[in-house]
This record gives C-alpha cells, structure tokens and sequence, in this order.
C-alpha cells in the first residue's frame, strides 16, 4: 500500500507545525522521518493515521484518498512512544484486541496472538500485564498489537524513545527484521539520525514543518540539499561569511567558493571528517586547543587564527595525527565544503526537489 | 508537539453528546441560578443595598463571615498539619485517619447538627459540664464554629496533599546539603510549593461555609442578633413570603462564592496543580 | 522526580504532630460521631426499631434512596459523557462550563432551593409553561429530584475527568487505530480505565444526595407523606420536640454514611494496590 501526501497544511493555534508537506512512500518501503523535536514530522504521521485532521492538503493511501475517513477505517497499524498498551488486558488480549473488536473468532485470534509472539521473542508473556513487562517488551507487544490486525500500512511515531540506549538498538534490529519479514510499508518518526540511517530504507529530512530534503541514506549524508540538512546530518562546523573574489574567508583559513555573486553571505557547512590538520612549525592559520580521544576516534578542537573554534575527527591511529598536540600550530586543507547563501538554509541545488 | 495538545476531532457522536451535557448544564445549573440574580438584581443596587443593610441581614451577614474567617485559619493551618502526616509519615491507624477526614463528604450535614446536639446539647454531659462553666456551645456562636470546621475538614488536606505527594525530595536534600536546617526548608523550599493548594483550598472551604445550612439550622438555635448566619436569615425570609429580598441577600452571596471559586481555580491553574 | 518513602519511624517531634493531628480530627469529627452511636446504644435497639414502624419515617427514608438512586444514574451517565467530550477537547465555552461545573459546589443548598422556586414557582419564569401542561415541580417530586440532580451534578463529571485527563487519550487512539469503534473503545478500554473515578464519584454522589437538606426543604415543602425527605424529616421531628423519632431517622442516615464511607475508603485502598 502506498501513502501519498499533498500540500499537508497543520497549525495549532496560530502556530503553523506542518507547512505544505508532499511526500511519498512506496509500497513495501521503510522510510523514516527525521528531524528535530516540534520539527512537525509526528504531526504528519498523525495526520496519516487519521489522529489529527489536515487543514490543508490530502492523503491518499493506495490511490484513494482517506481524509474524510476516520482512523478507525484506515487500516493503519499505529506504535505509539509510550506504548499506549491497554493497562487492564494482558499481552494476549492487547495483542488480540485489533482483531476482537474486528469479530474475528477466537481460534483465529488465539492462533495470530501466537504467531506474534512468537515473531517478537515474547512466548510465554501472554498472560502477563503490561505493568509487569519492561519498557523493550511493552514496545515489542505494541508492535505486535499493531501488526495482528494486518495493517497496510505500519507508522511507529519515536517507537524507541522511551527505552535506554541499548535495548534501542535491539529493537532497532528488530524492526529491520520485522519489516524484513512481514514487508508493510512503513514510517518510523525519529530525531535520531543513527537510528534513521540505520534502519530505513529512505530518509526523510522535515524541519520546522517543511520537508527539506528525501533521499537514501547515502544521498542525504553526501549529497545534503540544503544548509540545515548539512548541519542536522552528521557533526559538521558552520561558518557564515561573505564571498569575495570567489572565497570565503574565516579568519587565517580561505575556502574556494563557486557559483555565487560577490559579497554573498554565504554558510559554509564542512564535516568533521572533510578536513585535514597537519602541524607547521611555522606560519599555519590555527592552534591546536584539545584532543578528545573517543574510543575509535580522535578529536581535534583548533582555534583559527582570527575566527572561531573549528573541529575535526580522525581515526585513532591515523598517520594524519602525527605531531599534533594541543598548542602546536597547524595548517587547515579542506577537503569537501557545502556552501549555502544565508538565508533560512536556503537550497544550493534548486533543481533537487523534494520527491525522489 | 509537547505543548501543544493535539485534539481527537469527535465525530458526530461526541458532537451531541456534547451538545447534550451543555443543554443538561444549561437548564439544571444555568437557568435557575441565572433566575436567582436575576431576581435578586432586578429590584436595583438601591433595593440590593437596603436589602443587605437591614439590621438584621447585615448582622447575618457579618456572623457569617467572621466565623468562616476564623474557621478558614484554622483550617488552613490544621489541614496543612493533616496533609503533613498523612504523606509523610506511616504509623498505625494512618488509613483509619485518612478515612476520617473524608467523613463529611459522606454525613448529611444535618445529621451533623444533630450530633452536634446530641454532644454540646443542655442534655449532654459535655453540655451540662459546660453549662456549669458559665460556657454556652450549643445554640450559641461556638457550636456555628464547630460545625463550620466539621464540614470543611476535607478541604484543605485534600488539596495539600496531591502537591505533597509530587514534592521532589531531591530540592530538600539539595537545601540540606547547602546547609540549610528544617525550619528554613520549611519556610523557603516546601510553603512556598504548598501555598498555592493551601490558599485555594481555604478559599473553598470559605465558599463552602458560607453557604453552610444544615447543621447550624439545628445546632445554632437560630437567634436573631446573635447566632442567625446568612443562610437561615434567607431561609426564614423564603418562609416569610419575601422571596424578593431573599433573592438579594442571595445574590451578594452567590456573587461572593462565585468570585471565591474563580479565585481558586485561578490559583490552581497558575499554580499548575492538578486538582482542586 | 522521585518521591520519598513515608517515614516509618518517627521522632518525638513528629508523634506529636501526629498526636496533635489525631486530637484534632478526633474532637472535631469523631467526638461528635461517638455522640450519636453512643446515645442510640443508651437508648436500646428499641427506638431504632420504633423509628422503621414509623411509616412517616420509613416513607422519608424510602424517598432518599430513591431520590440518590435516580441522582446517581442521571449524573452517573452525565458525569461520564461529559468527563469525555468535554476536558479532553478545547472549544468555545469551555471555560465557562469548566465554572459552571463547579458552582453547585459553592451554592448554598437555601438559595438553591430558592432558585429553582424562582423557575418552576408561583410567579416563576416557567410557570405559565407549566400550567399549561398542568406539571407541578415545586412541593411536588419533580422539585426534589431536581434540588438533588443540581447539587449532586458536579461529582462523578470530577471524578471521572480527574482520571481521563492524568491518563491521556493515547490508548483510545490506538483502539482506534486498531479499528475499534467509539463504543468499542468505550466499553473496552475507557470504562475499565475509570472505574474507580466512577465508583467514587458514584458513592460521593450518593451520599451528597442522601444528604441534601436545604434545596429540598425550600422546593419541596417537606409535606409529609409526600415530599418529605430523610433529613426533611428529622427536621420536622425535631421542630414537633419528637427527638426519638429524629434521632432513630439520624442514626439510620449516620449507619448508612458511615457504610459509604467504608465503601469509599475500600476502592481508595483497591486503587493503591494496583499502582
């Protein structure tokens, strides 16, 4: 079943939270929503779910558009962040529930409510409550519930953001399996973006209700469309400059810029892991200010000459940290910079929309 | 969106059950106390001043008040006391204590009256001990007092409570580690977090008592001048026929419960407590 | 946020806060309660039994029960619906029902009695409406029914909305999603949610409605036979100097606050265990 999104409009008193959203997902896809918190994306879930009303713009599951349709009539498996398990049933009879109030027959329900258990790892758990169940297994059992009735389409709004780091990164593994398995196109809501790169087959940036960029994983990580997709993706430092005889300059450090008029303000966007840091005895345009050594990793905070703090990783036994040591001067080679006028991240490719 | 609560659009179901309730409210709530103000202002301010001036209303009036005012402090420091232990403390018989303090939600407030007079009455052996004291409770001002503070007890522990119960015992631990010994937590950490339910708690405890009936009809003996409050003196204008003056003295009341409620509520909410 | 353990063992200081608390509550709410049990235990069973011959008496007693019956599932129901269409939404009015709501809380039974009769009663807005449908409400039963649906209305509307709003709506979306129709998601995942906000507001409807005195008093003339309630009565008796028969109606109505109660104190206890 494929979801469809035109021109979605939301505001809640005044504030507009979804600004003329379209997307789309295919059937079969797991794409996630990723951005940061109030960016909008639970809102556009919700509003796929049939749990909130659009004031603008439809949806269309499957080529039909469902606005008019109650959540109920969707068939849509929703998880919601906190489980939202019917504390006064079991785990079977959560599970079961979907196809209960569906006038499903028992042996058929008790035969689903068995699979499912035994899909999530939760044989045995049954009869227990949801009280008595940790926060991995509730969210399991929530998943569980959603896939009984045989949803079309499945949406997980911040599914592991109430567990601790590593059960989420099991439950993580689980939905990868999970949707390997069952195949119902999905969206999983996050503001993690390892999360989001790890689990999805597509990604989709939204930010202050607007979609900034879609894409694969790798598109997006190299090929970031607008300024605050380069500054959301991955650990970057941001500069803001003015160009001027095609560069920009931040203090002692020139950055080769092309394609915009002189004395643009510009933001340059280069990540940890697109610089290089060699030490010079003499001259070199900053100062080598600490080094965080982060298990595999190493981190170099510098000190441009004339401008600000700018930092750089390197693999722990990279031949690149050779003589660097906090206070030794250094010269800066940037070896891959993004360069967005300043404006609100405006696009620096207008021809990259926003469907892939 | 954790600000913003988002809204379940109800269908056509919730459209009238909601249409319903407020049609319910409209004619049980609305109407007749519409009626009452109605009534009451309609004769004019002048009618309304001379109305609650008269001796014997402003005499009413002036009980009323001063016994709710003394019953409001007390209550405010006993139901705070109250709260107190029943959170933090456990020791045996504190479910049983608990359970008191919710009887006079359960008693009809004239069964109140009734033990009233059975305990301070001029047959009792409390009364008669009193009596040869020189001291008067029943069917005179102490027992309105006595009546009032039976009746309100809930109020305040109540309302105490819930906020004590949230109290983060880690802002305690914090003053105690920056050298701060139990008075000063009390005063600077835990009165100015239980201020709010403690004032809005009082305040409809004060509401309540002023519209106070039942038990002082019987306990209080009634005596115009002396122990008549603001609700029997309407009562006993509604048997005299003066409905129209009744209606005044109830508009100044009604006004002034309704202002203490709103207070109250404003105080809740401002205060972000969660029940009132 | 963590919340402490209550303190088990306490200091001298703290059992004579305690001891303090105790002495209070005893003498205000307790002595009084000892009063009456201990007065019906001087005067025998034999009064008590007297006061159910009474068919004054039996006939005030019966017109309470029936009086809180029809309170509890008129406001029952009410209390419900609205609980969840009205807290869990913003829309115009709101804050005016939310006020509205609580006023039968802050208005003296006396003015609301006078109220109603200023609506239904001689000279009352609706009065030619009813003649012509030759109703009678005020010193009739519909007055009483409708004192006691006014002052017992705000309870369970509370109690239940108490619940709903600390728990969310987050498990009817996901009946909802699951395909549950709004009865569905009703009967099978609200109702089981707010069973206890319903069972006190139940109980504190009933004992308000037992109660009532003031309102019924005013509208319903309490005629004896016929709009004659439990505490109208003990109040005409004591008027007439027959303080046997009120005191017997009193103990009656005092036994059955007291069962309330422990009613009350029994669901609050259930409520714990499941936390």
């Amino acid at each position: 079943m494929s979801i469809r999104v035109t021109n979605l409009t939301k505001k809640f008193n005044g504030f507009t939270a979804v600004d003329g959203v379209s997307l789309g997902v295919d059937s079969g896809e797991l794409v996630a929503f990723l951005g940061p918190s109030g960016s909008g994306k639970s809102t556009i879930l919700r509003i796929i779910a049939g749990l909130e009303a659009a004031d603008a713009g439809e949806v269309w599951l499957e080529g039909e558009r469902t606005d008019h349709l109650h959540a109920r009539a969707r068939g849509v498996g929703f998880v919601f962040q906190h489980y939202a398990l019917f504390r006064h049933m079991t785990v079977a009879e959560n599970i079961g529930f979907g196809l209960a109030v569906q006038g499903a027959a028992r042996p058929r329900r008790r035969r689903r409510v068995q699979e499912l258990l035994e899909l999530m790892g939760l044989q045995g758990f049954g009869g227990r409550y949801p009280a008595q169940l940790s926060g991995g297994q509730r969210q399991r059992v929530a998943l569980a519930r959603a896939l009984a009735p045989e949803p079309k389409v499945l949406l997980l709004d911040e599914p592991f953001g109430a567990v601790d780091a590593k059960v989420r990164e099991e439950l993580r593994h689980w939905l990868r399996r999970l949707h390997d398995e069952v195949q119902v196109t999905s969206i999983f809501v996050t503001h993690d973006q390892e999360e989001a790169f790890s689990v999805a087959d597509r990604v989709m940036v939204i930010n202050r209700g607007r979609l900034e960029q879609a894409g694969s994983p790798a598109e997006i990580l190299d090929n970031p469309g607008t300024e605050f997709v380069a500054r959301f993706i991955g650990e970057a430092n941001v500069f803001e400059a003015r160009v001027h005889d095609g560069q920009a300059r931040i203090g002692a450090l020139a950055v080769a810029v092309a394609g915009f008029a002189e004395d643009t303000p510009v933001a340059i966007v280069v990540r940890h892991y697109d610089l290089k840091f060699w030490c010079e005895d003499d001259g070199g345009c900053a100062t080598v200010v600490r080094m965080t050594r982060l298990g595999d990793r190493v981190k170099v905070e510098a000190a441009i000459d004339g401008a600000g703090p700018i930092f750089s990783q390197f693999p722990r036994r990279s031949s690149l940290l050779h003589g660097i040591e906090p206070g030794c001067r250094i010269h800066i080679e940037v070896t891959l910079a993004r360069t967005y006028p300043r404006s609100t991240g405006g696009v620096s490719d207008p021809a990259r929309s926003a469907n892939s | 969106m954790s600000g913003v609560r988002a809204a379940v659009a109800p269908g056509p179901g919730g459209i009238l059950v909601r249409a319903g309730v407020f049609a319910y409210v409209g004619l049980l709530v609305a109407l007749p106390l519409a009626a009452l103000l109605a009534t009451g202002l309609a004769p004019g301010l002048i009618a309304l001043w001379q109305a609650v001036s008269a001796p014997a209303a402003a005499d009413a009036l002036v009980l009323t008040l001063t016994t709710a005012n003394v019953m409001a402090l007390i209550n405010a420091v006993t139901g705070t006391a109250t709260a107190w232990v029943l959170v933090r403390y456990d020791f045996r018989g504190r479910d049983l204590l608990s359970g008191l303090v919710d009887l006079p939600f359960a008693i009809p407030t004239l069964v109140t009256g009734v033990m009233l007079v059975l305990l301070f009455g001029p047959q009792s052996v409390i009364g008669g001990w009193l009596a040869r004291q020189g001291t008067q409770v029943a069917y005179a001002t102490p027992s309105i007092l006595l009546a009032l503070l039976f009746i309100t007890v809930p109020f305040v522990v109540r309302a105490v409570e819930p906020v004590l119960m949230e109290q983060d015992p880690a802002e305690e631990e914090a003053a105690r580690t920056l050298g701060a010994g139990t008075f000063t937590i009390l005063r600077r950490i835990l009165l100015p977090a239980l201020a709010p339910a403690i004032i809005s708690g009082t305040i409809r405890s004060y509401a309540r008592a002023l519209g106070e009936f039942g038990s002082i009809v019987v306990v209080s003996g009634n005596i115009p001048y002396k122990t008549l409050t603001a609700p029997i003196y309407v009562f006993g204008e509604i048997e005299s026929g003066r409905a129209e003056v009744a209606a005044a003295v109830s508009a100044v009341l009604l006004a002034v419960a309704l202002a203490l409620t709103l207070a109250a509520r404003v105080i809740e909410r401002l205060a972000g407590v969660t029940r009132g | 946020m963590g919340s402490r353990e209550p303190t088990r063992h306490l200091g001298p200081g703290q059992w004579l806060l305690v001891g303090a608390v105790v002495l209070y509550l005893g003498a205000i709410l307790a002595l009084p309660l000892v009063a009456i049990f201990a007065h019906a235990l001087e005067a025998g069973v034999g009064p008590l039994l007297q006061t159910f011959d009474d068919p004054l008496a039996r006939h005030g007693l019966w017109l309470s029960l029936v009086l809180a019956l029809i309170a509890l599932l008129a406001n029952g129901a009410v209390g419900v619906g609205g609980a969840l269409v009205l807290p869990r939404h913003r829309f115009l009015g709101r804050r005016l029902l939310d006020a509205l709501v609580d006023l039968p809380l802050a208005v003296s039974p006396v003015m609301t009695g006078l109220a109603f009769l200023l609506v239904f009663g001689r000279g009352g807005w609706l009065e030619p409406a009813l003649a012509a449908g030759d109703w009678k409400v005020t010193f009739a039963f519909p007055g009483l029914v409708l004192a006691t649906l006014f002052v017992t209305f705000p309870f369970t509307l509370r109690e239940v909305g108490y619940v709903l709003e600390e728990l969310g709506t987050e498990e009817e979306e996901a009946a909802a999603t699951l395909g549950a129709s709004s009865w569905q998601t009703f009967w099978r995942v609200t109702l089981p949610n707010i069973r206890y906000g319903l069972g006190y507001g139940v109980i504190l409807t009933t004992a308000r409605a037992l109660g009532e005195f003031g309102a019924v008093l005013v509208l319903g003339g309490a005629i004896s036979g016929r709009t004659q309630t439990a505490t109208t009565f003990i109040y005409n008796a004591l008027e007439e100097r027959q303080e046997p028969a009120a005191y017997g109606v009193a103990l009656v109505l005092a036994l059955a606050s007291i069962l309330l109660l422990a009613a009350l104190e029994w669901l609050k206890r259930q409520r714990r265990k499941e936390i």
